[in-house]
Formats: C-alpha cells, structure tokens, sequence
C-alpha cells in the first residue's frame, strides 16, 4: 500500500490505464498545460510522459469535448475527457445524454461507447455557476454509469473500472478530496462499479451516502458511538448501476436510514435511496427515513452562506438523533 | 462628434482606467494576503482601454459581462464599495454576497447580466438585443467575451441568430492572447476572431485593444450602425492578459519576453501621455485622476471591511421572486 492524495491516486490510474492500453487517451480544457501546475492534481505530468498525440489540451468547447469522446469512442478508443467544472457539462450534454447514453441502445446493441468523462465538483467559494452538484442529473439517464469516490484508493480503482468499462461512464471528482490522504494499493487494482463499501459496521441506524460527506458521516457515528448509538455508514461508490443488496441488507439489520449527499434534497439522489427503502425494505424500517442534503437554492457564494449550505458532521448526528 | 465632446469623453475615459486599475492593483494586493477575499480572483489588468467601448455607449443601451468584469462594470458606473463589497461576500455587494467576484450583475445600470459560464454571455446578449429590436427602442447591447469563448458553440450561435435576425448587438472580442493558460494558436483555428464576422454576415474590425481612441471610434461608428438597423457587427480588441489567469496563477507558462513587450504597451500609460500631448488633461489633472481614483478605493475598502456578511438564512432569498415580497426587496 501506498499512502497518497487522491489527486496523485487519479494520476496513477490515469498513467497505468495509459501505459497497459495505447486507446486510452486524455482530453481536456487545460490538462496538459494547466495553471494548476500542481504534483497533486490529477493530469499534472501526463502531457509530459505521454505526449501530445495521448494528452490533448482541447478549447474551451465542452460540446466538442464530449463529441470528440462519443465519436472516438465509437471508432474503438477509450477516451478520458475532463470536464473542467461540474456545471459546464450542461454544455456537453447533448452528446452524452441523446448519443453516448442512447446510441447503444437504439442501435440494437451495434454501436458501443467506452467512454470516461472525468468531471470536477465540489463548493469552493467560487459561486453556483462553479459548483452545482448535477450527478442525479446523469443518473437518471438510464445508459449513463455515474460513480463518485471518496477515498483517493476509490477514485483509482473506480477510474480503472470506468476506462475499461464497455459503457459510458461519469466518473465525478470532488476537487476538495484531491488534497487528501490515504492508503492506496499499486498496480491495476480496479473497485468494481456497482459495489458499495461499508465504511464502519453498526447496529443501530444506516448511514448512507457518497463523496466528501462520508468523512462527516463518520465523523458523526464516531460522535454518536460516545452516545450509545451504534452507526453504519455506507459509501456507495457508485450511483449507477447502484448496489441496492448492500443498503437492504444493511436496513434488514438497523432498522433506519439516514441518506446523505451535498446536492440539493428535492430529487436529489435521497429521493431514489428512500424510495428504495419504502418499496423493497418497508418492512425492516422501524422509523422515518432522513434526508441531509443541501438545501433547495443554488450555492451561494457569500462565506457564512456556503457555510451554511453544507451539509457536515453536525447535522448528519442530529438526524441520526430525530429517529432514534 | 464636436471635438469638446470627443475629449470630454477621453477624460472620462482615462479616469476610468485609472480606476480600474486601481481597483484591480488593491484587488491583488488582498489576493496576495492570506484569508483576506474568499474564492479566486480575475483580474483585466492591461484591458483597461475596454472602458473606451462601454464608454461609446447611451445609458439605454446594455452590457454584457463575463468573468472579466471589472472594467466594464466601473465604466459603466457600478461603484467600487458595491463590487469591493461583492467580492468579499458582504450584504452591502451588488449582488447581496450572493455571486462574489465572478457573477457580478447591476441591472439599474444596465449592465444586465454577467455569466461566468464561458461562451454564454453572447447568447444572453442575443435575447437582449431581440427585445430591443422587439420594443423598437433606439437601445443597442454589447456584449465581452474572449479569445477563448469564441471556440464555444453558443458564441457562433448566437452570431449567426444575430447576424440573421439584423439585431442590434455588438460583439467585442477582448483578445488578451490567452484562455486559462492556452494561448491562441493553441486553441483557434485562425489567428484572429474579427475574421469570423463574414461568416455571419456583419462586419468585423480588429482594432488595437491597448488604443482607447481606436475604440472609442470603432465603437461608435459601429454602435450608429445597430441603431439604424442595420444588423450586428464584430469589434476585437487585440491586447493582453498582463496578470495570470486568476491570481493564483503565476503565468510559469508564459515567456517573460512577451510580457515586457506588452509592459511597454500598458493602456494608461500610453493614453495619459497622448491626452497630455494633444492638451486634453495637463499633468496636475491627470495627478489628480489618479490620487482621486486610489482615494476612491481607500474608501471603497474602508466600507467593504465594515460591512456586515449576511445572514447565513438569507442564503434562501433571491430564489424565486416571491422570497423577495416577503423581505421587502422589491
Ligand atoms: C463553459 C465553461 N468552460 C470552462 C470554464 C473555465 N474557464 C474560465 S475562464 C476560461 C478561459 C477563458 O478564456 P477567454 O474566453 O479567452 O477569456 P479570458 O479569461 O482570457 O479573459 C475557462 C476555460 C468556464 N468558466 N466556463
């Protein structure tokens, strides 16, 4: 094991799947001449071991971005694209929500699209046209696979999966995350998409969520340890396709759900999860199911009011509490 | 133009730049201190002589803004505490703490929106422009974007509509030679923007964007033609991007050459000593512009620091406009 950032974990899962498959390329605003010229951001070097040819610095043109991975991907390559933030894919919508994710389909199964759209979210005091949580979005299109690590081992592993996945996949990154550390396994170790991770085993309650907000969920269940109240979290991993089996199984044995995620609550990706639990797991529910989202505004901009927006430790413990 | 108008106007225009460039120099002197403004900060430095376009313009017409805003918005009237006040997030900003530096609007002055979406702003320029021809006013828009956007197909979108629907919009490219830390050639297929214009049916004019004569006078005699009707035109302003993209960034990327090439073409150094050389401002004037503009944003500071942040609840208002009846905004 190696102890890395998540942005250095990115890195190697993106020179690894390079070195293993000369199909894969990068393509990307920036990526290769970047002004985060930064060790620990994840294209940082690439242009330079790989050249040009594999790591293409694009214009600013998310739909031509997306069309060159839809059209690329179609011929046999496997392209990586970044999309620089997670806002900016409403441009690069068409082609990944009425092509890559339909074409397969309408096509009956004659076209395949192994493409990787990497893209980078997350709240950073730059205002709701930088940072818009949209991966429900793409998760209701059904040909679309969306993941969305928290651990830099995870993000690898998840990416691995991804480039190499027949399908198109969104692989979301949370800028944030880039700056932590964690232990990684070396060499072509991919996570499986579609398989949750039981970050901590409990008894009393689930706690069920992706991202960032998983370090906050554990910080609430190590809170909530000291209180008497025995937390499971689950990181999901990936949204689609989602490991329903793990969140049944887990409410089977709690009894409760509290879902957690960063973007806004009304048809958030908590909707889907607590639909989940009323239809298939009505009967182990011995209380209401929770929802910790943000709230239903665009992120501000104002300190105190980002602030505020953020769901974080405190108010996942205090969910916990309502239903116990 | 009489002569006393045109030079009446070139002071102003000066004076303008030197508030600008006040502004930004403070801005990237708190940039360069820790905690002091939240989020990152784009600076126009060395574009200041965009002011001379949005100064061309009546106070019915409009502008449209991007990321780089700062010129525009001051020329347009927007006060330095309002913006200061934005840019930290303050209740008394111009947008109420809710955009901060990147999305900053004044629609009472026209300036009716701004979009840090790259590429977007033309398209909302488009809208605009449609309604003024809709409502057979004497209005026209102009609308900024750069090198970088002009590679986005909502730019050439919305030129096209334009350009078919003869609306009375003025694109101005600020061509600083970069986006992000691309440079031109690296991500257009020609080596100017202007040469788009035909392609759309208006005409285009690459003018030296560094010269606030050239397009004080490009600028007019392009706006006279949208007002007449006859349809949109293209205005780029060849210049250059003299801080890095944000001031986070240290432009390790850029030839150190080029930039001293470009010092010694700085805007207002250039326009102060033309307007002193034809008799527009004696010197002690221009002293006085100067000391004037950094007073101004010694006071604009002043007032930011004091003012309060909003309340973290007040993150709700401005959703939808009943939020705003409720909290007697409207
Ligand atoms: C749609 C979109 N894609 C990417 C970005 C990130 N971005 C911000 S500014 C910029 C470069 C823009 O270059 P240009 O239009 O030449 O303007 P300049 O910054 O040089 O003034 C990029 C890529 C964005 N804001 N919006």
């Amino acid at each position: 094991m190696q102890n890395l950032h998540t942005g250095v974990a990115i890195q190697n899962g993106l020179r690894l799947a390079m070195e293993m498959d000369d199909r894969v390329f990068l393509a990307g605003e920036g990526i290769g001449v970047s002004i985060h010229a930064n060790p620990l951001m994840p294209t940082h070097g690439l242009l330079e071991t790989f050249g040009p040819k594999r790591v293409r610095d694009t214009p600013v043109s998310e739909a031509a971005i997306a069309g060159l991975a839809v059209g690329a991907s179609a011929m046999g390559l496997l392209p990586v694209v970044e999309i620089m933030f997670f806002p900016f894919i409403t441009l690069a919508s068409d082609m990944l929500v009425n092509h890559a994710a339909k074409l397969r389909y309408l096509s009956g199964g004659k076209t395949a699209f192994p493409l990787t759209v990497r893209v980078k979210a997350g709240v950073m005091s730059a205002g709701c046209q930088h940072s818009h949580n949209l991966e429900t979005w793409l998760a209701h299109i059904p040909g679309l696979k969306v993941t969305f690590a928290s651990t830099p081992a995870d993000a690898k592993g998840l990416l691995l999966s991804a480039i190499f996945d027949p399908d198109p996949v969104i692989v979301v990154e949370e800028m944030g995350l880039y700056w932590t550390k964690g232990p990684v396994p070396p060499g072509d170790v991919r996570v499986p998409l579609g398989k949750a991770a039981i970050r901590r085993p409990g008894n009393d309650v689930t706690v069920v969520g992706y991202g960032g907000l998983m370090f906050a969920a554990l910080e609430a269940a190590e809170k909530l340890e000291a209180e008497g109240v025995s937390v499971e979290v689950i990181d999901l991993r990936t949204l689609v396709p989602l490991d329903r089996e793990t969140i049944l199984e887990s409410i089977a044995r709690t009894g409760r759900l509290v879902i957690v995620h960063e973007a806004t609550k009304f048809c958030g990706f908590g909707a889907e999860l607590a639909a989940l639990a009323a239809e298939e797991g009505f009967s182990s529910l011995s209380a209401p199911v929770r929802r910790v989202a943000g709230p239903d505004i665009p992120v501000p901009f104002s300190p105190p009011q980002e602030q505020f927006y953020m769901p974080n430790a405190q108010k996942i413990a205090e969910a916990v509490r309502s239903i116990m | 133009m009489a002569k006393e108008t045109k030079n009446a106007l070139r002071r102003s225009i000066l004076e303008k730049m030197l508030l600008t460039r006040a502004f930004e120099d403070r801005i990237a002197h708190l940039a360069a201190q820790k905690d002091r403004l939240p989020g990152m900060q784009i600076l126009a430095t060395g574009q200041e002589a965009a002011v001379a376009a949005v100064l061309a313009l009546g106070p019915e017409d409009v502008i449209v803004t991007n990321h780089r805003s700062h010129a525009h918005l001051l020329a347009r009237g927007a006060t330095p505490q309002s913006l200061l006040a934005e840019i930290m997030g303050k209740e008394t900003g111009v947008n109420h703490g809710k955009s901060g530096t990147l999305h900053m609007a004044v629609p009472h002055l026209n300036v009716l929106m701004t979009s840090t979406v790259v590429g977007a702003g033309p398209l909302l320029a488009m809208g605009a422009a449609f309604a003024q021809q809709y409502k057979e006013e004497d209005a026209v828009t102009m609308v900024f974007f750069g090198d970088g956007a002009a590679a986005e197909g909502s730019v050439h979108e919305a030129m096209n509509m334009a350009g078919v629907w003869h609306l009375p919009l003025l694109f101005v490219c600020e061509n600083n030679c970069w986006a992000g830390a691309q440079s031109l050639k690296d991500h257009c297929s020609v080596s100017n923007i202007v040469t788009r214009a035909a392609g759309y049916g208006m005409p285009g004019k690459l003018v030296n964007g560094n010269d606030p004569d050239e397009i004080l006078d490009t600028s007019l005699e392009m706006i006279a033609r949208c007002r007449q009707g006859q349809g949109p035109a293209l205005m780029e302003l060849a210049t250059y991007r003299m801080r890095g993209h944000g001031e986070y960034d240290h432009q390790e990327y850029v030839d150190p050459e080029e930039i001293a090439f470009w010092a010694q073409r700085d805007p207002i150094k250039l326009f102060r000593t033309r307007l002193e050389q034809d008799g527009v401002v004696d010197a002690a004037q221009a002293e006085v512009m100067y000391r004037d503009a950094e007073a101004s944003i010694d006071a604009a500071l002043e007032f930011a620091d004091a003012s309060p942040y909003p309340a973290p609840q007040a993150a709700f208002d401005h959703l939808w406009a009943r939020a705003e009846e409720e909290t007697g905004r409207i």
